[in-house]
């Protein structure tokens, strides 16, 4: 009974924090700290409506009748929970980094920067617990709007043109495909509930089964999916923090978490097997990991590399859901959460480097590695949690993945699994090498040049460390999270 | 025959085509303001051609006549030729205030001034 | 005792009050007895919606003439909502009109405002009551003059020309619409709407009633400003007086588009003439012409008043596109638009009528920077514009998610994607006015520019309040425009 009570509050308790925020806009202590009490807070609700569904119970609230026949629904189930938890859990970790990075960044408009991010998590948190495909869209729109100061915040000539790319690529495709699918789902199944074993089986057309899938995943912009990915990049204008909750976490991963959402309760694995409806889609995701691998491999700069690598990663949960087997899914789902840590550990170093070495392109970051030890080995970890090599926690769910796609017999598709993680060894490994490696002539960090850089402040490197950290814990207790996702993949 | 039969209504389309015609072609403002009242006058011609019954007198009650047109029409028409009155009046009322503040009451010079302001 | 006469009470008291205020020829006593007397038709049209609910359509015979020789007024639900649209929206306008109206009108003319203004709503609300078919025309001529006059008195001169070129149009609208009933009447003797209802369909093969209803269509959308016959609208906005502009786009538009349900629906009894003719097709294709091409048009004005004034025609396109389906559900997206479009369109005129009363001009260049020093004013127009957009939680999301429901369920896959498309349409040009109020920087030149005052305000947030709340509580007025909508197509199955 109580996640009854907790889950509308965990929408509520982010939104009176962007108030309150604002309300202490000229205190930036305070303000701080009412952020990161808001995230602590947010954690807590979680896992109280984490812990029930663990044992098995799927807490259910109908908020309001929004319009006849329509309710703001929230059911919890495993992935949901799952994708709430780490989303709320990493907005504590943010927070503390954010902290550290905009006054280290000197940042401007840092009032509206935490109140608009503590909006973004309370959408977020919406997408996570929606219990109908309404209310997922809903909330799906609001964070696009939520995260559109953000990604602008600095409000440069540049600024404002990844904005429009950010804007106009995820509201189009969700305005223009996404609703149009949702309308057509609700006309045909007379129903918008996630249902487990999918709400479309005997009620659509193969053929409409077909296009409603397309619809579906290219409306869901914020999966990256090319060619839908061009915002991905562009949003990395943003300041750094942004990038990592949102563009590793929460945009990116509600994106595919709409994907798995809709392929398990609104169709369900086994429509989506008779009907082969997804097969060429896991192609598509297939060709999007290779692409992105190689273009992440010509970029020079840092957090443009890590764009294009959220890119293809997240196209492996994509090719997880598309497969539309148990093991697919389950990898996917389970990816959402091993590729959130450590991708979020890369960009907290790619923030890190800028604060403290004001340095943004990686032929740049010769010899760093000495002066900022932590930081590179941290970035070193989560690269191979990236790569999917144990012992981190990546190598698990890219298993799954592989193994899903050998089940239904995709041998290309495994084989385009296999290629990409050598692509990721060859764009990922370099920057921390080179990190570590001495540089060459006046670079040289014992000539006594530089010593003024040093580690970032430590309210950067303390979050990093921690979340490196966590992928490598996350590989011992994969199977636990196996445990709980189960029953996501139990109709396939 | 049926053309002569109808020649009230043939009267009105002429008339309607003229108004529409002058209010489309005519680039001078009061022209058009004029078209505009004909257009409408053919209106009311329909009207009271509607209302006339053949053989029927005056609407006066009179043990004499049995047969009378009927008078609802008319009535209309009374109220519409206010409306048509008041309409050219203000019509007319803005064409003066325009040619106060363009100096011109052709169109096409209206038209050209307005071309060159942002 | 009172309550009977409400109907009556709805026209005849602001009809009453314009000649009063014409007699007082003092500014500030004319706003007062205007107010009053708005916020009296409001409260009037709610009780008028209260015992609509309750008890049914209300019949009215004014003067005890009784129905059909005598004039009627006759209250459906679809009726009361207009009423309450226009009447709601007068009432907001009011406070806004104080402040605006001194500003940009002469200070010698400001009474004579307040007479139009007032003849003007008469007008509106006589057009929704009203059960009579000729009556309607006049009511249509008294809000038509007025609006003309209304229009005018912008300072620009360009709003003169903008005023003759809309009298000349809505005066043709007006004939036409006369012509028809005219043609009605030769064939069915009478004109009150209720007794056209019961002739007008069993006569349906006649060419006299066919030509009729050419000439009322043609006529209406003449004053709807149904693409290609909008020429009239954009400089017509653009130009009037802030006040106006508000007024105007909230309400004369959305009654002529009540005019066309009524005449489709009630008097030729709905989907028969969609099923015979070619109806249907022509203002579905005309519908989404509207909402395409004055969508196109408006991503290309420097404007912002007449972006905005594209933006109608385009959102009439809606209104027009759902009540062409025929279906309850189609025709209910198309009412409930009605009321959505109306206070997302008064909220986004009113902020930038609270922009232009401090900065004074509406170029996109006078945006810049707006964001930071009139944060209310520019979040007001945030709401606005999404709700334009149509994104979930705003009263835009409603219309649409209904509409394409309706086109859908009528497999009617190119209105679904025009309707989409224009969603689109919709995104780039309210972000163009986003981004200039929020990511430019401000002009040098440019002196501090303070927010608008309160009495701006407060009706301004009040709305873009409305935008919200209904769009996340949209079973009132849905649950109100399904009933309408069933009403009116299940009047005669």
């Amino acid at each position: 009974m109580i996640a009854e009570t907790t889950l509308p509050l965990t929408l509520a308790v982010p939104i009176v924090g962007s108030l309150l925020i604002w309300l202490a806009k000229s205190r930036p202590n305070l303000r701080e700290g009412v952020t990161l009490v808001t995230a602590l807070i947010l954690f807590g609700l979680v896992l109280t409506i984490l812990v029930p569904v663990i044992d098995g119970a799927r807490p259910s609230v109908k908020l309001v009748e929004i319009y006849p026949g329509f309710d703001l629904t929230f059911t919890v189930e495993p992935l949901g929970a799952s994708f709430a938890t780490i989303a709320s859990f990493l907005w504590i970790i943010t927070s503390l980094y954010s902290i550290g990075y905009m006054r280290g960044h000197h940042e401007a408009y840092q009032t509206r920067f935490y109140a608009f991010f503590a909006l973004a998590l309370a959408s977020t948190m919406g997408i996570a617990l929606a219990g109908n495909m309404l209310t997922l869209f809903i909330f799906y729109e609001a964070l696009s709007i939520s995260t559109y100061p953000l990604v602008t915040h600095s409000g440069t000539p540049e600024a404002k043109r990844a904005g429009r790319v950010y804007l106009g690529i995820l509201l189009g495709t969700s305005i223009g495909l996404q609703l149009l699918a949702v309308g057509i789902t609700w006309v045909t199944a007379g129903t918008l509930d996630f249902t487990e074993g999918g709400i479309l089986s005997g009620k659509a057309s193969d053929g409409l089964v077909v296009l409603l899938m397309a619809l579906y995943l290219f409306g869901i912009g914020k999966a990256a999916v090319m060619p839908f990915h061009r915002w991905l990049p562009a949003a990395m204008v943003a300041p750094t923090p942004v990038s990592a909750l949102l563009h590793a976490v929460a945009v990116v991963k509600a994106g595919v978490f709409t994907v798995l959402k809709v392929v398990i309760y609104i169709f369900g694995l086994d429509l989506l097997t008779t009907t082969g409806a997804s097969l060429w889609l896991a192609y598509v995701a297939g060709a999007t990991i290779i692409i992105a691998s190689l273009v992440a491999m010509t970029k020079d700069n840092l957090k443009a590399r890590l764009a294009y690598s959220t890119v293809s990663q997240l196209s492996y949960i994509v090719l997880g859901a598309m497969l539309a087997t148990s093991t697919g899914v389950l990898g996917g789902a389970m990816h959402i959460a091993m590729h959130a840590f450590g991708k979020i550990t890369l960009f907290f170093c790619a923030g890190a480097i800028l604060v403290a070495a004001h340095k943004t392109e990686i032929s740049e970051m010769h010899g760093l590695g000495r002066k900022m030890p932590f930081t590179f080995a941290a970035f070193f970890l989560g690269s191979l949690s990236i790569i999917g090599l144990p012992p981190m926690g990546g190598a698990w769910s890219k298993w799954e993945i592989a193994l899903g796609a050998a089940e239904s017999g995709q041998a290309i598709l495994v084989g385009v699994l296999m290629v990409s993680s050598l692509l990721n060894v060859a764009y990922l490994i370099p920057v921390a090498v080179r990190g570590f490696l001495p540089a060459g002539g006046a670079g040289n960090p014992d000539s006594g040049e530089r010593w003024e850089i040093r580690e970032a402040p430590l309210f950067c490197v303390v979050p990093l460390c921690f979340t490196a950290v966590a992928s490598l814990v996350l590989f011992f207790y994969a199977d636990d999270l196996y445990a709980f996702l189960q029953p996501i993949g139990g109709g396939g | 025959m049926a053309f002569a039969g109808l020649y009230n209504y043939w009267i009105v389309v002429v008339l309607m085509m003229i108004g529409f015609y002058v209010v489309i072609a005519q680039g001078n403002l009061v022209k058009k303001i004029f078209g505009l009242n004909i257009f409408q006058v053919s209106v009311f011609v329909l009207y009271i051609t509607m209302s006339k019954v053949d053989g029927g007198t005056a609407p006066i009650l009179d043990d004499r006549y049995q047969v009378y047109s009927n008078p609802l029409p008319h009535v209309l028409i009374l109220t519409a030729i206010v409306v048509g009155v008041a309409t050219m009046a203000l019509g007319l009322a803005l064409v003066v205030r325009i040619r106060e503040a363009y100096g011109t009451i052709e169109e096409e010079e209206i038209e050209q001034q307005e071309g060159e302001l942002p | 005792m009172i309550s009977a006469h409400l109907p009556a009470l709805q026209v005849v008291v602001p009809l009453l009050a314009a000649p009063v205020c014409l007699l007082l020829r003092n500014r500030h006593a004319a706003w007062l007895l205007a107010a009053l007397v708005t916020w009296a038709t409001f409260i009037i049209a709610l009780g008028l919606l209260a015992q609509v609910a309750d008890r049914g359509t209300i019949s009215y015979a004014i003067g005890d003439w009784a129905p059909p020789w005598g004039i009627e007024y006759r209250v459906d639900l679809f009726g009361a909502l207009v009423l309450v649209i226009v009447s709601g929206i007068g009432s907001l306008v009011m406070p806004f009109a104080r402040i605006n109206v001194e500003r940009e009108i002469p200070a010698e003319r400001i009474y004579l405002f307040y007479v139009m203004y007032l003849l003007c709503l008469t007008g509106l609300l006589g057009i929704a009551i009203t059960g009579d078919a000729f009556n309607l025309f006049v009511f249509l001529e008294i809000s038509s003059l007025s609006s003309y006059v209304l229009i005018s008195l912008g300072h620009d001169r360009r709003a003169l020309t903008a005023a003759l070129r809309y009298l000349i149009m809505g005066t043709l609208g007006a004939t036409f619409y006369v012509i028809g009933i005219g043609l009605l009447y030769m064939v069915t003797g009478t004109l009150n709407m209720a007794d056209l209802a019961q002739r007008v369909p069993d006569l349906l093969h006649l060419r006299t009633v066919e030509a009729a209803l050419a000439f009322l269509i043609v006529g209406i959308s003449l004053k709807l400003a149904l693409f290609p016959l909008h020429l009239w609208l954009p400089n017509a906005y653009a130009f009037a007086p802030t006040t106006v502009t508000i007024f105007l786009a909230a309400t004369a538009t959305k009654v002529s588009v009540y005019v066309i349900i009524r005449i489709i629906y009630t008097v030729y009894g709905g989907a028969p003439i969609f099923r015979e003719g070619i109806l249907n097709e022509a203002l579905m294709g005309l519908g989404m012409l509207s909402m395409v091409a004055a969508g196109l048009v408006a991503i290309y004005q420097s404007n912002v008043k007449r972006l905005l004034a594209y933006s109608s025609v385009s959102q009439i396109g809606y209104m027009v596109l759902g009540l062409s389906f025929g279906s309850v559900i189609g025709l209910a997206a198309g009412i409930v638009h009605l009321f959505n479009h109306a206070i997302m369109k008064a909220a986004l005129f009113m902020a930038l009528g609270c922009a232009t009363q401090q900065v004074r001009a509406v170029s996109f260049d006078d945006l810049a920077g707006l964001g930071r020093q009139m944060p209310v004013t520019m979040g007001a127009l945030v709401v606005g514009a999404l709700s334009l957009i149509g994104l979930p939680l705003t009263v835009g999301f409603v219309t649409k998610w209904y509409l394409i429901q309706a086109a859908l369920q009528d497999g009617a896959w190119l209105a679904v994607i025009v309707i989409l498309a224009s969603g689109l349409f919709a995104v780039v040009y309210t972000w163009r006015i986003v981004e200039a109020a929020y990511f430019r920087p401000l002009p040098e030149d440019r002196e501090e520019v303070r927010e608008a005052p309160l009495g701006m305000l407060i009706p301004l947030v009040i709305l873009a309040g409305a935008c919200v709340v209904f769009g996340i509580g949209a079973t009132w007025p849905m649950d109100l425009a399904l009933a309408a909508a069933e009403s009116l197509i299940g009047a005669r199955p």
